[in-house]
């Protein structure tokens, strides 16, 4: 089974703008896009941008 | 040997030259080499022989052998469905897929032209029976070129103009002019898309045009073409690296954009106007009765 246009992950420096979820808190803007990167290779989807400090994944 | 083996003969063969002429294996590598093609030659070759039987049959007032042509019909719709089958199989593992409306043209334009290989060999064997073999060639060149007019649909360059544009990003959204593609949310990602993608503006000639170009299978068919013709950026499991094109809403212009791996701008604008405009595309709203009185649809 494939999970389409959901939100599989967020990641983000700004943990107080999220609330539930599968939430990567990363520490600086580096990690930020070192994570998602990794989270986009991993679950075959687009990270999506938010806004600066929070990206999200999703899968089309 | 009898009075009819030479017409048949040459209305056999002016069938299959004709299934040959329309059989070209060009840039979409479909049909594939030899394989692919030997199927179409083969039903070419019965298509071609039921055409040509039916005019001695006439002939000898053996009438009910005219049903054969019905039998013929039932088979040659097998043809639109394994093709059809076919294709959307294979679709599944392309990196920029045909997309189903390319497909159902493909799978169309395959049964139509085994009826054109009939129509050619009915129309020379008649000519060369009723009258001599010089006037059946007459007919055999007639129709090939019949069948090569019918089986030329229009390209998008007759409809839209092409225009280059770079694609840009405010913020994390990526456009080709005015017009919003996608969310890129990695910096790495959007520093390779603006190194190897490309945009382009399709712009509607007419109303008829924008609807064309508005469908979401001819626009699919573009992203197809241009991939296979110039390559294409990306891999299984990178979908930020996917060519899209998408409508702006106000004027019904497209922006396309694409990942090629050779960057010719030249060429893609070639590609893009040779594009066929499939025929399960083409809308004309300005045939509509109510549209042809009061305001033109511009």
């Amino acid at each position: 089974m494939t999970v389409e246009k959901m939100i599989l992950a967020v990641i983000t420096t700004s943990p107080h703008k999220v609330a539930g979820g599968v939430t990567f808190i990363c520490e600086n803007d580096e990690e930020l896009q070192r994570t998602a990167a990794n989270l986009e290779a991993i679950l075959d989807g687009i990270a999506h941008a938010l806004s600066d400090d929070l990206l999200i994944i999703v899968k089309h | 040997m009898n009075e009819y083996t030479y017409p048949i003969l040459f209305g056999v063969t002016i069938g299959v030259l004709t299934r040959l002429y329309l059989l070209k294996t060009d840039y979409r590598q479909y049909p594939t080499y030899l394989h692919g093609k030997i199927i179409h030659i083969a039903l070419g070759f019965i298509a071609a022989g039921l055409g040509t039987i039916a005019v001695p049959a006439i002939m000898e007032k053996e009438f009910a052998a005219i049903t054969f042509l019905a039998l013929a019909a039932s088979q040659f719709r097998d043809v639109r469905n394994m093709e059809r089958n076919t294709l959307n199989e294979l679709d599944q593992y392309e990196l920029v897929p045909r997309g189903k409306t390319y497909i159902e043209g493909i799978a169309i334009v395959f049964e139509g032209r085994n009826y054109l290989v009939i129509f050619a060999s009915f129309l020379s064997t008649f000519a060369y029976l009723v009258w001599n073999i010089w006037l059946g060639l007459v007919a055999a060149v007639a129709s090939f070129i019949v069948a090569r007019n019918l089986m030329s649909g229009s390209r998008l360059g007759d409809i839209v103009e092409v225009e280059y544009v770079k694609p840009h990003f405010k913020g994390a959204g990526l456009y080709v002019d005015n017009i919003y593609i996608m969310n890129i949310g990695l910096e790495a990602r959007r520093e390779e898309i603006l190194r190897y993608g490309m945009g382009f503006i399709l712009k509607p000639k007419n109303f008829n045009a924008r609807s064309t170009i508005a469908n979401l299978g001819q626009r699919q068919a573009i992203l197809h073409d241009i991939s296979t013709a110039l390559g294409v950026y990306r891999d299984s499991g990178t979908p930020a690296l996917v060519p899209l094109a998408k409508r702006d809403l106000d004027d019904g212009r497209v922006g396309i954009f694409i990942l090629p791996q050779e960057k010719d701008v030249e060429k893609a604008k070639a590609i893009i106007r040779n594009v066929p405009t499939l025929e399960n595309a083409i809308r004309m709203p300005t045939k509509s009765e109510t549209n042809q009185t009061g305001k033109v649809l511009k």
